[in-house]
């Protein structure tokens, strides 16, 4: 019988309330993963000192690593609770929130500025309409295929967590939003607002933010190519400028003579 | 004071109805326990049915339309399964100009392939993450709707129950935020409920664990009818876990994936070692036409019966092999890329070479709460009538699977994600009908009702901070999932449901002695999840009670003592004496069962189905063979 599964929690009752650790044992089944082991946690709330404490708070939801809930620090590392099994961790196993966002309590944080990010990149294709207009534009198999992986993204902060360049106290936007404009610049119709996207880029926190430390790539649990994003949304912001210098005057507008 | 709607939940229904409201200039207010990007609808992997006919097949909605009711034992309403299968390919387009990365054909068009319980490539897909990506379209666009001001998204919040006014009709909701506990009542004019379905009563399902089905719980407790709560779809293809269980997508078959098990019971050998002859690929075998992708119902009973009556499981457990090693890996990982990397992810195995161990698990409610629906003389759907999703509580509505509208005794694979946005599509504009034509006075919403509604909630959860018994509440989850594994999954017996009634209500006295775990006030999960459990239980003692009264055999329930026999012709259709057999079944059960709360438990009651006195497809054998 393998030994029992010993997992240490970083603890906090809210931002504000001291941190603590609580050590926690539970009995080793096979194909156990952070979350069953979180799970058993509830069913007997008990620390290996022997004291009986409010069960450990954590966001969780889909378990199959498609929503992005269960972010957390396993061992130091950020990734999905979920997808983090048991056989292949260290022990003991120590579960910490992310830290480049504000906490709610123990593993859970609030990371509304991912999506109010996507708000500021104008993260849609802006359709008239849900009427029944017919097909949308063909799409060749090769964008398609960028695109998909590109769509994958889940918003779960992996890459702000790992980035030099995010805090609590700077702006970086971050490389899951300046791929989320990529990826609606790189679809058909989704290209007729790419100016707005770039401009929204070059504001203060922008691209231009990247110190190009490429952390996110590495940690992207969807394999997102998010340094080919950035570069790339780093050359069409440039070419951008370029443009909204050269046609000046038609960007002012005109209602002509009279 | 303006119009206000409000939506619960954040899947595709709700979004949809959403977008809806928002499109003909309402304010809403959109209720969700998670940001609603991390719905549950993002774990729908294989696709989205359409008849759009790209293939040279012939195919129609009225094939769709068919296969849907055929594949529902006729146990729908026929004219909203029209209303849905006739909008697809105009839902398919609308997503496909949402941006929705779907498969291309070389040519740049869409591409489609097959689902089971039809013959045709009817199936749109992104990969196999296909819900993710429709529910991060419609995301997207409520996104853009919040920020012009139009929606407001309450994320983090928990409706808790509905606000009745003396006449009985819906006015609001109360709900709890959960991150500082706070209980609020919220007027509207109409309400949809679009929070899913109650997978999670099983314990451990292909669900996400937000899929409670508290809130569909708590709404019936409170008077909605809730209709065909016993028909829970198993899915034939999963991947047993410890937190749950993992869905591997219809797709894989659809997309040439083969169902074996070794010829000689017990072999140990490594899968790819066993010769093509040494194979037993029952499904293939049993039923010539459909092969591996005859319905969920009836694939996972063979599976079921292979392992547990033959007891022939892949090297002694309960597991069969879903292969999908002989199709190129460069395909597999263009089509089924999100579903290989799962596999490969959770167990450690690449399926591109080695065939898949996998067992069915529970997946989908086909029953929830009752809804109405109204058609004309052709079966069309009325357009904007308000009576579309209309729950019997006058301002309520409920949309998606929390609604029990399309799908009968089984649902066929591809037709959620469909059935959730055409609900939604329906459900926002009647929403604008009842509150135009016969809701009580606009803005008129009375205040003594919300206020008493909020603090009977605040009086509530103060007595369940209170609970300090010795009963762990997640220890009594678990026990309710696993009881309910054993009685109510692929085969019921009228004894164990009769046991599991009772098991059932002992764990409601067990609850009254629970300890609630944590009295905190941020983030409380441990009082939420009591409160919860309350409702889970009501939901489980329904499913059973309402699988207890069917005897007999339709779809996803089945009691074998209730079966029909054999026929003895290949086709039933040319045996009288079964056809007589079959035609008595139906007058006896193709019926609704409705069910209302009452303290005493519930009271089920069977009720015909409307449209089969003018039906579109006459109920005829279900016969896959």
């Amino acid at each position: 019988m393998p030994p029992p599964i010993l997992v240490r929690i970083e603890r906090r009752d809210g931002p504000d309330a001291p941190k603590h650790w609580d050590e926690f044992s539970v009995p080793y089944t096979k194909n156990a993963n952070v979350i069953s082991v979180l799970m058993e946690v509830q069913r007997n709330p008990v620390t290996t000192a022997g004291k009986r404490v409010p069960p450990p708070v954590w966001d969780q939801a889909c378990l199959e690593e498609v929503c992005g809930s269960c972010t957390m620090n396993v061992n130091g590392k950020v990734r999905q609770a979920c997808s983090a099994l048991i056989d292949r961790l260290e022990q003991p196993i120590t579960l910490q929130p992310m830290k480049k966002f504000p906490l709610v309590r123990d593993l859970s944080v609030d990371r509304q500025k991912m999506f109010d990010a996507l708000k500021r990149i104008r993260a849609w294709i802006p359709i008239d309409g849900t009427y029944d207009l017919g097909p949308g534009p063909r799409v060749a198999p090769e964008d398609q295929e960028i695109n998909y992986v590109l769509s994958t993204c889940m918003t779960c902060g992996c890459c702000l967590e790992v980035c030099p360049q995010v805090s609590e106290t700077t702006g970086f936007i971050g490389a899951a939003a300046i791929s989320q404009a990529r990826l609606y610049n790189n679809h058909p119709t989704g290209k007729m607002n790419a100016s707005e996207r770039l401009h929204a880029l070059m504001l203060p926190g922008g691209v231009n933010d990247c110190g190009k430390a490429a952390n996110c790539v590495k940690a992207c649990p969807k394999g997102i190519p998010l340094t080919s994003s950035i570069a790339e949304m780093a050359r069409e912001t440039t070419a951008q400028a370029l443009r909204d210098f050269l046609y000046r005057d038609e960007r002012k507008g005109g209602s002509g003579p009279g | 004071m303006a119009e206000r709607y409000i939506v619960v939940g954040g899947g595709l229904a709700g979004l949809m109805t959403v977008i809806k409201l928002a499109e003909a200039g309402k304010q809403v207010d959109v209720f969700s326990i998670v940001p609603v990007k991390r719905s549950h609808s993002v774990c729908a992997q294989g696709g989205i049915n359409g008849a759009v006919n790209t293939k040279g097949e012939g195919d129609h909605p009225d094939i769709h339309l068919y296969d849907t009711i055929r594949g529902a034992d006729f146990l729908v309403e026929q004219p909203p399964v029209k209303g849905m299968c006739y909008t697809a390919p105009a839902i398919i387009y609308l997503f496909d100009r949402m941006g929705v990365p779907f498969n291309r054909t070389s040519e740049g068009l869409l591409d489609f392939r097959r689902f089971g319980g039809t013959l045709h490539h009817r199936t749109a897909f992104s990969g196999a993450s296909t819900g993710q990506q429709l529910l991060y379209a419609l995301d997207e666009q409520v996104r853009r709707y919040e920020s012009e001001g139009q929606v407001r998204k309450f994320e983090y919040w928990e409706y808790l129950s509905f606000v009745k006014d003396e006449q009985g009709a819906c006015r609001g909701i109360v709900a709890v935020e959960m991150r500082n506990m706070e209980i609020q009542a919220f007027p509207a004019d109409a309400v949809c409920l679009a929070t899913g379905g109650p997978g999670i009563v099983y314990g451990r399902s292909t669900n996400s664990t937000i899929n409670t089905g508290s809130a569909n719980g708590r709404t019936y407790l409170d008077g909605a009818i809730y209709a065909n709560a016993e028909f829970i779809q198993v899915h034939p293809t999963a991947i047993p876990g410890q937190d749950k269980h993992r869905l591997m997508s219809e797709s894989a078959r659809g997309e040439g994936g083969r169902v074996w098990v070794p010829r000689k019971k017990g072999d140990t050998r490594d899968p790819r070692s066993i010769p093509e002859a040494e194979r037993w690929y029952f499904l293939e075998e049993k039923y010539p036409k459909y092969k591996n992708l005859v319905p969920r119902d009836v694939a996972s009973r063979e599976i079921v019966h292979v392992v547990r009556d033959l007891g022939m499981g892949v090297e002694g457990e309960e597991a069969v092999y879903l292969d999908v090693s002989h199709i190129p890996a460069d395909v597999l990982d263009r089509k089924l890329g999100g579903i290989m990397e799962i596999y490969e992810k959770f167990v450690g195995v690449d399926p591109r070479h080695t065939p898949m161990k996998i067992f069915p698990a529970v997946h989908y409610s086909m029953g929830g709460l009752w809804v109405d629906y109204e058609a004309d003389a052709n079966n069309d759907m009325v357009k904007d009538s308000p009576r579309q999703q209309a729950t019997n509580v006058p301002g309520l509505y409920a949309a998606g699977e929390c609604d029990y509208a399309y799908h009968g005794a089984n649902r066929l694979g591809a037709n959620s994600l469909l059935s959730c946005i055409y609900a939604g599509m329906i459900a926002g504009p009647a929403m604008i009908s009842y509150a135009k034509n016969a809701a009580p006075k606009k803005g008129d919403v009375p205040q003594g009702a919300l206020q008493g509604a909020q603090k009977q909630w605040v009086a509530r959860f103060e007595s369940i901070y209170k609970m300090a018994g010795n009963e762990n509440p997640y220890v009594i989850g678990r026990d309710m999932g696993e009881l309910m594994q054993r009685v109510s999954t692929v085969v019921k017996h009228n004894r164990e449901l009769d046991e599991g009634i009772q098991a059932i209500r002992g764990m409601k006295e067990r609850w009254k002695n629970a300890n609630v775990l944590d009295t905190g006030r941020t983030l409380n999960q441990s009082a939420t999840y009591v409160n919860q459990l309350w409702n889970m239980l009501e939901i489980a003692e329904l499913i059973l009670a309402a699988g207890r009264k069917r005897d007999e055999c339709r779809g996803s329930h089945y009691k074998p003592e209730f079966d029909l026999p054999q026929p003895k012709t290949k086709d039933p259709r040319q045996d009288p004496e079964w056809m007589e057999a079959w035609r008595k079944r139906n007058d006896n059960w193709l019926k609704f069962t409705m069910a209302r709360w009452s303290p005493a438990g519930p009271q089920v009651s069977f009720e015909p189905i409307q449209s089969l006195s003018h039906p579109i497809l006459k109920p005829e054998p279900r016969w896959y063979a």
